[in-house]
């Protein structure tokens, strides 16, 4: 098995690591799979993702998993991170080894449920028809 | 970058003067062993003279050895071949739940044919208590099988305790010995086992090969048919290279054992200090002195093993883990399940396994870049809450 020199690279120079001060939402999705944990932190104006942060316990696939769909997300509208899926994080790393493909999962779902999050705190709603691919909130342990 | 190797309970290098004792054996001296002419002799002749070596080393008759392709056939030679031969007698093996996966999935596949298999629980230390082995002998107790030292976490088990009660209860008794043979002392008639399983590349001899102990007397199905090889229990012609390397790192071993121990103790035990004096917040997997030499397993609370494994090798330090996120199948591993760990402990642990060639200098540097990669880590980490 072996990493992208781009997984590689996020991997040692993770982007966007650490919490946000008041963010607009949170994500924390547990990996069903291994038994690992992300948290997701966004913050928003008009609409639009302006800053976005991570904390993972995990691989170093779900570190640059993490770091790198922190770096799409921001600057992007709800209903275009709605969009971002975890095959177009998987490609901009150039690939994961087939059996790290779920970690990238996490970062999906984390971002959906930190957006779901926003939009129950500010509409009083959350995401509709929200489905995390994970299929289990909270550690997979 | 200087390169650290401390991943020697994975494999060991092959020692020089081992190789040079093997080349000849491939295009000089390429004789088939079961050939009558002068070409057959000489390679008979090495291979019978290796055979004596390793004997030499573990003290047991050269005709108890059967060579192998390693230890996981060994240990798989050893269940069948025992199982198989005293179907008359019984259908009960007794073993432990932190065997290596070579001992368990064969368990696990005679299960299926109608054995019956008792898996030993262990403390937390990862002894298996002998009086356990005892209570689970029955009348249709064949084989007991036990580690001799467990891979991950270096615990050493008491085989001799053990050995006295197979013995009294007239059950056989296998210990896979691939992480003692050449590390350690190991005398199977100290220990009392009725067979024992070795490889060449955990002490310095090539890949590939490795052996099977069996005490005179004891009766087993050939694991491998089609030919008069090691006196029809294994057919194949024999790895003769292979077969002379683990003769001549027998020969080596036997000669530096106290040595090899004197010097990875301290080493060892400076790391474990290091490492739990210098990091808040770990903990010592396996038994702090009933343990390897060469074996150093903590767990780091907060992280992740393989994230730890690629940042230590990022700084040129070779290591090992058990966490589920680098074992394929995505289950943390048994052995540390089984002294009771738990899923985000198993998650935590990184094993350092030391070797001939390590130095305090290579400790230091671990003891230096080890407690940051750690800290970067746990900052990552939504678990650590500092
Ligand atoms: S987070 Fe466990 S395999 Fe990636």
């Amino acid at each position: 098995m072996n990493y992208s020199d781009k997984v590689m690279e996020h991997f040692k120079n993770p982007r966007n690591v650490g919490e946000m001060d008041s963010p607009d939402g949170i994500g924390r999705i547990g990996n069903a799979s291994c038994g690992d944990i992300m948290e997701m932190y966004i913050k928003v104006k008009d609409n639009v993702i302006t800053d976005a942060k991570f904390k993972t316990f995990g691989c170093a696939a779900a570190i640059a998993t993490s770091s790198m769909i922190t770096e799409m997300v921001k600057g992007k509208s709800i209903p275009a991170a709605l969009k971002l899926t975890n095959q177009m994080v998987v490609e901009a790393l150039d690939g994961l080894p087939p059996v790290k493909v779920h970690c990238s999962v996490l970062g999906e779902d984390a971002l959906k449920s930190a957006i779901d999050d926003y939009l129950k705190k500010t509409t009083g709603k959350g995401l509709e028809g929200l489905k995390l691919k994970n299929n289990e909130a909270g550690p997979g342990h | 970058m200087k390169r650290i190797y401390l991943d020697n309970a994975a494999t060991t290098p092959t020692l020089p003067s081992v190789l040079k004792e093997m080349l000849p054996y491939f295009s000089e001296r390429y004789g088939n062993p079961s050939s009558l002419h002068s070409f057959g002799q000489e390679a008979r002749a090495a291979v019978e003279a290796a055979r004596a070596r390793l004997a030499g080393l573990i003290n047991c008759q050269p005709a108890e050895i059967i060579f192998t392709s390693g230890g996981t056939e060994s240990d798989n030679a050893a269940l069948f071949g025992v199982l198989y031969a005293n179907k008359s007698k019984g259908d009960h093996i007794i073993t432990s739940k932190i065997e290596h996966h070579a001992v368990l999935e064969p368990c696990q596949w005679l299960e299926k044919q109608g054995f019956k298999v008792t898996y030993l629980d262990v403390d937390k230390y990862g002894l298996v208590d002998p009086a356990a082995v005892k209570a689970a002998i029955t009348d249709k107790t064949v084989l007991v099988s036990i580690m001799h030292a467990n891979n991950e976490i270096g615990t050493i088990q008491p085989i001799e305790q053990i050995s006295t009660i197979t013995k009294e209860a007239g059950v056989l008794l296998h210990t896979d010995a691939v992480q003692t043979v050449g590390q350690i002392e190991v005398d199977v008639d100290k220990l009392g086992v009725d067979l024992l399983s070795l490889s060449a590349h955990k002490f310095y001899g090539p890949k590939g090969v490795g052996a099977l102990y069996v005490r005179k007397g004891t009766r087993l199905e050939p694991y491998i048919r089609g030919g008069g090889q090691e006196k029809r229990r294994r057919a194949s012609t024999e790895n003769v290279p292979g077969i002379i390397g683990l003769g001549k790192a027998a020969e080596i071993a036997k000669a530096e054992i106290n040595e090899r121990v004197a010097h990875l103790l301290p080493l060892r035990d400076r790391l474990i200090k290091g490492i739990l004096d210098n990091i808040p917040e770990v903990i010592l997997n396996g038994h702090p002195v009933q343990r390897l030499p060469k074996n150093v397993n903590v767990s780091v609370k907060y992280i992740e093993g393989e994230a730890m494994l690629l940042k230590l090798d990022l700084e040129g330090i070779a290591a090992s883990t058990g966490s589920a996120c680098s074992s394929g199948t995505l289950d943390p591993s048994h052995v540390l399940l089984a002294i009771g760990l738990t899923h985000e402990l198993a998650h935590g642990s990184i094993r350092f396994s030391l070797g001939r060639t390590n130095t305090d200098k290579d400790i230091d540097h671990v003891l230096e870049v080890f407690p940051k990669i750690v800290k970067k880590l746990r900052q990552m980490s939504p678990l650590y809450k500092k």
